[in-house]
């Protein structure tokens, strides 16, 4: 058993929605990294380290000079790639002085980030997270940035749906979740469980959402893409119609989408979204599903986010490993393995903390 | 700064590359991660009786959990690299970092990579690096003799004719001009060798109109343009006269003597541990980055920890204003 705290750091990890940055200096930490966002006037993200060469006084505290920001501090000022470009009071500057710059990609409209080797950072390994910007798919999410709970916790909840019946009864949950066998796949980079709940009544949520009447075929098919993406293929139609056989064709289909970013240790950035496929070019259904997952307290997302947190507060205050496993967590462990396995082959042991890497000034 | 760490490590080979340069391989006492090009190494010395601290670039990543080194005996040697060099397999050693304070920009159009002598040490790390990823990359190397292109066969077989060498028995001169104007925009030059060479890349650099922070450039603080001797420093002010002996810097040897001093790199980056020259009957040679053409030309200036003096002495003003 590993240490659950630890995180690859040759990864891309969602740092932003794009819409956020802008020509404004964002901090962000990142993989127990202060970051410093900001868009160049090229229209490409930057992300900088977020602490001057000299004093470490967050950069994000200065301002931008056209693409360069100057430390509000002493002056200093470093480029997009993170080289100090001017020094208060000599006519020379430090070889050494220079931030690291963090290799910054935007797609599927969010930022992505890569905190470990630049060399390894290929655009290509970005996961694939499409149904958050391509047609037919429609939804607006959200951020729980600073979400009090260790990252993998979320990929748990995500990765084992049993918990909808407890947690989300009364919209998407039902006790058919818990009865239903599931299947558990895996390649090397993906984690895939699927469960198909065939001819029962529809909850409460897609009930309302299919709008015909009758029992219905419900499929959960999750996936995971190592280290911390999750995509949920979800939806209903009606029952014996050839949904499993591949038509979806008397259905309402949708995607939940988690990129999730450690924080810290014990917090993490948990980006979201619902897309769907029905009723695209409905605005109003585009808020009510906003709203039924971030509801001041009362959406689905807002129960996971209490149940995250208070289980992270458990574990801070009576720390036993490894946890009990029941055969509902094999989706959740097959994503640990690949987490896991991605650090080992960084050559660091998940429980040691992070090694210097990168173009770090020490 | 943070304090250093030091981990114990054992020498487990050493190889001549030239009659004066030998390859050194350490190995630490736990498991190591690969680190980018650029790095150094803090090796624990003696000199003599006294321990002191060297840096030495990593040859490669290390990704096989062993840490390569070059070093070369220097004539004028403060006791480092005789240490080095007398050290024989099986030794146990003190190490700390590897720190990088030579990073390599990732994603540039194009990389110039120019050594000089056993300067070559960071920049064979990075012409690996730049080969491993597919970066278009040049390194010219220049040395005095074809004997002593350390390293330069074994680069060759492994990124072919990127590598371009030179030497000066055979008249050759790296033409730093036409290798800057190669660079696409954008592109990068990464400098290690002897003071003079990095002078010429920074005024060619300089030349080119290109931003200053394109040219990255690292400097051991050792070597000027003219040989290291002994000279006399005279503080009137202090009523001193303190000899610096060749194989010692001046910030030593007024900080032996007594003279209150603060520094912090010793590789004459930052300008702490400066004083005013009064007088000089000497050739000041001024082996620092941190000031300026313009003001090394000035002469009102120098940097202890790396700059001497040749053929006569000096006299210097120190911030020491108590009554």
């Amino acid at each position: 058993m590993t240490d659950p705290k630890g995180y690859p750091l040759n990864a891309w990890y969602a740092a932003a929605w794009g819409h956020e940055i802008g020509r404004a200096l964002t901090p962000r930490r990142i993989c127990d990294k202060d970051v410093v966002l900001y868009r160049r006037t090229d229209g490409a993200v930057a992300a900088l380290e977020d602490a001057c060469w000299h004093r470490l006084l967050p950069l994000s505290l200065g301002h931008l000079k056209g693409d360069q920001v100057m430390c509000g501090y002493h002056g200093l000022v470093f480029d997009a790639t993170g080289r100090c470009t001017f020094m208060p009071a000599q006519e020379t500057i430090n070889p050494s002085a220079c931030v690291r710059a963090f290799p910054a990609v935007e797609r599927y409209r969010l930022v992505w980030l890569w905190m470990g080797d630049p060399a390894l950072a290929d655009p290509d390994l970005v996961p694939d997270f499409h149904w958050n910007s391509d047609a037919p798919w429609v939804g607006e999410g959200g951020t729980f940035y600073g979400l009090k709970c260790n990252y993998r916790l979320v990929i748990d909840n995500l990765m084992d749906l049993t918990h909808e019946t407890y947690v989300h009864a009364g919209s998407i949950g039902d006790e058919a979740i818990t009865r239903s066998p599931f299947e558990v796949t895996h390649t090397d980079r993906c984690v895939t469980v699927e469960r198909w709940m065939e001819g029962i009544e529809p909850p409460p949520f897609w009930a309302r959402n299919l709008g015909r009447p009758g029992h219905v075929d419900r499929w959960q098919i999750i996936r995971f893409e190592a280290p911390t993406v999750v995509a949920g293929d979800v939806g209903v139609a009606l029952a014996g119609t050839g949904a499993r056989q591949g038509d979806r064709s008397q259905g309402v289909n949708g995607f939940f989408l988690a990129a999730i970013t450690p924080e810290t240790a014990t917090s993490c950035h948990y980006f979201w979204n619902f897309v769907r496929s029905w009723r695209t070019d409905d605005e109003e259904l585009t808020k009510a599903l906003n709203r039924a997952h971030v509801n001041d307290g009362k959406g689905v997302y807002d129960q996971d986010h209490d149940v995250l947190e208070a289980q992270q507060r458990a574990i801070d205050r009576q720390p036993r490993q490894p946890f009990y496993n029941l055969n509902i967590d094999a989706g959740a462990l097959w994503a640990h393995r690949l987490i896991d396995g991605m650090m080992a082959k960084e050559g660091r042991d998940p429980g040691k903390g992070v090694p210097p890497v990168g173009l770090a000034a020490e | 700064m943070a304090a250093t760490h030091w981990i114990p490590a054992r020498l487990r080979a050493t190889r001549a590359l030239t009659p004066d340069i030998r390859l050194l391989e350490i190995e630490p006492s736990g498991p190591v991660a690969p680190v980018p090009p650029g790095s150094h190494l803090g090796v624990a010395v003696m000199i003599g009786e006294r321990p002191d601290t060297r840096s030495y670039s990593l040859l490669d990543s290390g990704a096989d959990g062993l840490y390569r080194i070059a070093v070369k005996r220097l004539p004028d040697s403060r006791g480092g690299s005789a240490y080095m060099h007398g050290l024989e397999p099986g030794a146990r050693l003190s190490i700390s970092g590897p720190r990088n304070h030579f990073g390599l920009t990732p994603g540039r159009p194009g990389y110039l990579l120019v050594a000089g002598g056993i300067g070559i040490t960071p920049l064979h790390a990075m012409a690996l690096a730049l080969h491993g990823a597919g970066s278009p990359f040049r390194l010219l190397y220049a040395a005095r003799t074809r004997q002593d292109l350390a390293l330069a066969d074994g680069l060759r077989a492994r990124i072919g004719d990127r590598l371009e060498t030179v030497t000066d028995e055979a008249g050759g001169r790296i033409d730093l001009a036409a290798a800057i104007a190669g660079l696409p925009p954008g592109g990068e030059a990464y400098v290690c060798g002897p003071y003079g060479m990095m002078e010429a890349a920074r005024r060619a650099w300089a030349e080119s109109g290109r931003p200053a922070q394109g040219l990255r450039f690292e400097t051991f603080g050792t070597g000027g343009r003219h040989a290291a001797e002994a000279f006399t420093v005279r503080i009137p002010r202090l009523a001193r006269e303190i000899v610096v002996p060749r194989n010692q810097t001046m910030l030593e040897a007024l900080e032996a003597a007594g003279v209150g001093m603060i520094h912090d790199c010793r590789r004459g980056e930052c300008g702490l541990c400066t004083v005013k020259i009064l007088d000089a009957d000497g050739t000041v040679d001024h082996r620092d980055v941190f000031f300026s053409d313009a003001q090394k030309a000035a002469n009102a200036h120098l940097c202890t920890c790396v700059s001497r003096v040749v053929g006569g002495g000096i006299t210097i003003d120190t911030a020491d204003r108590a009554g």
